[in-house]
């Protein structure tokens, strides 16, 4: 089943499939690690319900929930 | 030799700098921007090597001033290696920004940082399987004790008298026919770096594109020939995507991971976490937080235990009247107290009554030190900023933050700077280095005067004071009113602001939350030094210079001649300009209309160069020695300076034959125009920008103008026919406004 990651819950966990962000913060979440194929849990939401924190490739993300609507993944569990 | 130092931010960076310059680093700002360029020197084992500290970067992207400035250092400046410090904890993406350092034709040698760590966790790297993977020397270190720090310097040293050829993780990949045949057209060119240069071209790096059209052309039609898949013809993310793939795909040879996780297993730094972004507990843990800094560094009675010490017991000059103070405070009238004791020898010494003893003593002493008493409050609302800021607080801090700033253009990094507004604006000014985005930075300082800050407290206490004694109002509400309209213009002008003249849209928000880690003394100590030096070199010469000049201004007479002698500067030049030229400037505000109006003009104008002078001015003009009133009549007051001032401000009032209205106009113009003199020097290096900085000036000037504007006869008509002056008010403000802002917008298209 593929997801986007804004709606991902607590502990969820997926794999990137697609990014469909465009110029800097496409290349930021490149460089953050956020590319096709990386591991991606998903950990919480902040207190006011933006943004959200994930966890990649050994470290913990925060990203807000409109850049994170740019990310497909296919959900393992 | 140089060395640069290069790595992703909470890499411990900062501590290995330290660690290897010791006290020879200097810090100063890259060319054109505001970010802090380090270096210093390596002394040990008989070279003499700088090293300079590249900020904290993920990647070499054209997209951020850091990952620009760096890049351009390590082409340009050509350094003689490259030291890649890595956090062994989090291997994977710091790798990442060592296969672009690789592509440059510089000797690079991998530190591994915080491997012990790594170890506790249960994992193990192997550096000489690194070493053998990325072929350049990889050395264990910790950063923080001063492990292998020799050995990775020696190893650095060797490694710069060879030279070496840039290597490409995409040599095996899609692109690698593509990089090769653009490489060798650098080649032909003479241009060093040709592998670096290559790939950046062939990424579609703006910065690269523009410096080699003809190059770019080329690669555009070479780039045809390569099956993109998922990237749909974007290389940028292909080559980012291929990176990532070759370090996960040799990780298992270099790393013994840590033992998989138990399903449910946190870390300390999950444990952390848990509380301190908790749904609930989150935002109010962090109200706490703040407020127990603020405390700590502001607070007249330490954790309220007031009531319990016997005030008797203890020097109440230092350590507080009626309370005990907190640290903050008392260190603050330790300065204070040495202040005016070193004043008092120096215009002792001085031959009484002749001009430049006054310029000495009342001029310079008096500017310069208050400047300097703020030192104290600076450095501990600093070390503790710093300590929030090394355990990786900071951070989440932004995390919980953020949807609350969002919407007015800012992001959750910009909420400690504008807090720290409250107590001082300089180190609120100064912390906005902290912000990426350029946009949010120039929003963030235009904010900053709107905080009410330390120096403008005495003022509020002040006529809360005589209109509690002679009107009856509650002194605790006018001072709280204060506050509450500064931080309601605030959030009025962020949306002005970022609708006209600091357009942009609202910065990405895409952080890392490195883990919680104790705060490391000695980095700590270091930035204080760092960031004191600059504040009190500042103080020593702009505010110098600014309060010799307005003490001449209001000590002399047009003719010269010096008419401070008798502590009245009716008859000076400061006096004269006030009396009949500003006072008509501030005439529509209220406070001027009166036959003493000018004076509170002239307290206006001496409040540009630092608020803690207003009062003091007031003072002078109600004919009061502040010492004496302290020691008189203000004893009845409970014996506290602001007893003193609270009489010299009734007293210039004339028993307060002022309108409320026009005294509000008053406060509430030295709350919002432009804060010190220290702050605009703050402001002007921050900014890095003459006409963003003259902006910035006059829209603090405009504000204060306007909302004082709006209250002096809002407050004024409402007796008489609210809804006619609202409406006559509102049209002249809408209108002053609109002017305002057309111009501004005008001369921003201009330029």
């Amino acid at each position: 089943m593929q997801k986007k990651l804004n709606d991902f819950i607590p502990d969820e966990k997926g794999t990137v499939k697609n990014v469909n962000a465009e110029g800097k913060i496409r290349r930021r979440l490149f460089d953050m690690g956020v590319t096709p194929g990386a591991e991606i849990t998903m950990r919480k939401t902040a207190p006011l319900g933006d943004p959200i924190e994930i966890t990649l490739r050994g470290y913990e993300l925060s990203l807000r929930k409109s850049e994170a609507e740019t990310v497909v993944l296919e959900v393992t569990k | 030799m140089k060395f640069a130092l290069a790595g992703n931010p909470n890499s411990g960076k900062t501590t290995l700098f330290n660690s290897l310059t010791g006290s020879t680093a200097h810090v100063g700002n890259w060319p054109g921007v505001t970010i802090d360029k380090r270096s210093g020197f390596y002394k040990k084992g008989g070279g003499n090597v700088e090293i300079i500290d590249l900020p904290g970067i993920y990647s070499l992207s054209p997209y951020t001033p850091e990952e620009v400035v760096s890049r351009n250092f390590l082409l340009d400046e050509k350094p003689d290696c490259i030291i890649n410090i890595v956090d062994s904890t989090n291997l994977e993406r710091n790798l990442y920004l060592t296969t672009q350092l690789l592509e440059l034709d510089v000797p690079v040698v991998i530190a591994l940082n915080m491997t012990d760590a790594l170890k506790k966790e249960g994992g193990e790297i192997d550096a000489a399987e690194l070493e053998r993977l990325f072929g350049v020397p990889s050395v264990k270190i910790s950063a923080l004790v001063g492990d292998g720090l020799d050995l990775l310097m020696q190893r650095a040293v060797n490694a710069a008298k060879q030279k070496r050829a840039g290597r490409s993780v995409l040599d095996s990949g899609k692109c690698a026919g593509v990089i090769n045949a653009i490489k060798e057209l650098y080649i032909k060119d003479n241009i060093s770096n040709p592998l670096f240069h290559a790939v950046k071209l062939v990424e579609n790096d703006g910065i690269e594109t523009a410096a080699n059209a003809a190059f770019a052309a080329k690669a555009e039609e070479l780039k045809k020939g390569v099956e993109t898949g998922v990237f749909e013809g974007d290389f940028e993310g292909l080559i980012a995507d291929a990176r990532y793939r070759y370090i996960s795909e040799n990780l298992a040879a270099v790393q013994k991971k840590p033992a998989p996780r138990a399903v449910g297993f946190l870390t300390k730094s999950d444990k952390i976490d848990r509380v301190l972004t908790h749904k609930v507990w989150g935002i109010p843990i962090f109200l706490l937080i703040m407020l127990g800094v603020f405390h700590i560094t502001f607070g007249e009675n330490f954790l309220f235990l007031g009531g319990w010490l016997i005030p008797e017991s203890f020097d109440s000059a230092i350590f507080g009247s009626g309370a005990l103070n907190s640290p903050g405070v008392i260190i603050f009238n330790l300065m204070d107290a040495a202040t005016s004791r070193l004043g008092e020898v120096v215009s002792s010494a001085l031959p009484e009554g002749m001009w430049y003893t006054s310029m000495i003593s009342d001029g310079l002493f008096g500017g310069v030190f208050a400047v300097l008493s703020f030192v104290p409050q600076i450095l501990v609302l600093f070390l503790f900023l710093s300590i929030l800021e090394d355990s990786g607080y900071m951070a989440r801090v932004a995390f919980i933050m953020d949807r609350a700033f969002r919407r007015f253009g800012l992001s959750g990094k910009a909420f400690m700077p504008l807090v720290m507004c409250f107590g001082c604006a300089v180190p609120g000014i100064m912390a906005t280095r902290t912000l990426e985005n350029k946009e949010e930075r120039q929003r963030a300082i235009f904010l900053t005067p709107f905080f009410s800050c330390g120096a403008k407290l005495p003022i509020w206490a002040a006529f809360a004071g005589v209109f509690a004694m002679y009107r009856g109002l509650n002194a605790e509400l006018t001072v709280f009113s204060m506050y509450i309209l500064g931080i309601v213009v605030a959030i009025v002008s962020a949306f002005l602001l970022k609708a006209t003249i600091i357009k942009g849209e609202t910065p990405p928000f895409i952080m890392e939350l490195p883990s919680y880690r104790a705060p490391k003394p000695k980095n700590t100590i270091i930035h204080l030094w760092q960031k004191l030096k600059h504040y009190v070199i500042r103080a020593g010469t702009i505010i110098a210079a600014a309060t010799v000049v307005i003490w001449f201004l209001s000590s002399f007479s047009f003719s010269f001649e010096w008419v401070g002698a008798d502590g009245n500067p009716e008859g000076s030049i400061l006096g004269l300009i006030s009396k009949y030229v500003f006072r008509w400037v501030f005439y529509p505000l209220g406070f001027a209309m009166g036959e003493n109006g000018w004076m509170f003009v002239v307290a206006t104008l001496t409040g540009l160069i630092a608020k803690e002078v207003v009062v003091a001015t007031m003072g002078v003009f109600a004919g009061m020695d502040g010492d004496e009133a302290l020691e008189t009549e203000g004893s009845e007051l409970g014996g506290t300076a602001l007893g003193g001032v609270i009489i010299s401000v009734g007293g210039m009032l004339g028993g307060l034959n002022v309108a409320i209205p026009a005294m509000f106009a008053f406060m509430a113009f030295n709350l919002l125009s432009v804060p010190c003199m220290a702050a605009v020097a703050a402001a002007r290096s921050e900014l890095n920008d003459k006409k963003m900085l003259f902006k910035a000036i006059a829209f603090w000037i405009i504000t204060a103008y306007a909302v004082s504007l709006v209250i002096f006869w809002v407050g004024t008509l409402y007796t008489l026919a609210f809804w006619a002056g609202f409406a006559v008010t509102a049209a002249i403000v809408a209108a002053i406004a609109g002017a305002v802002w057309h111009r501004l917008k005008k001369t921003e298209r201009k330029g």
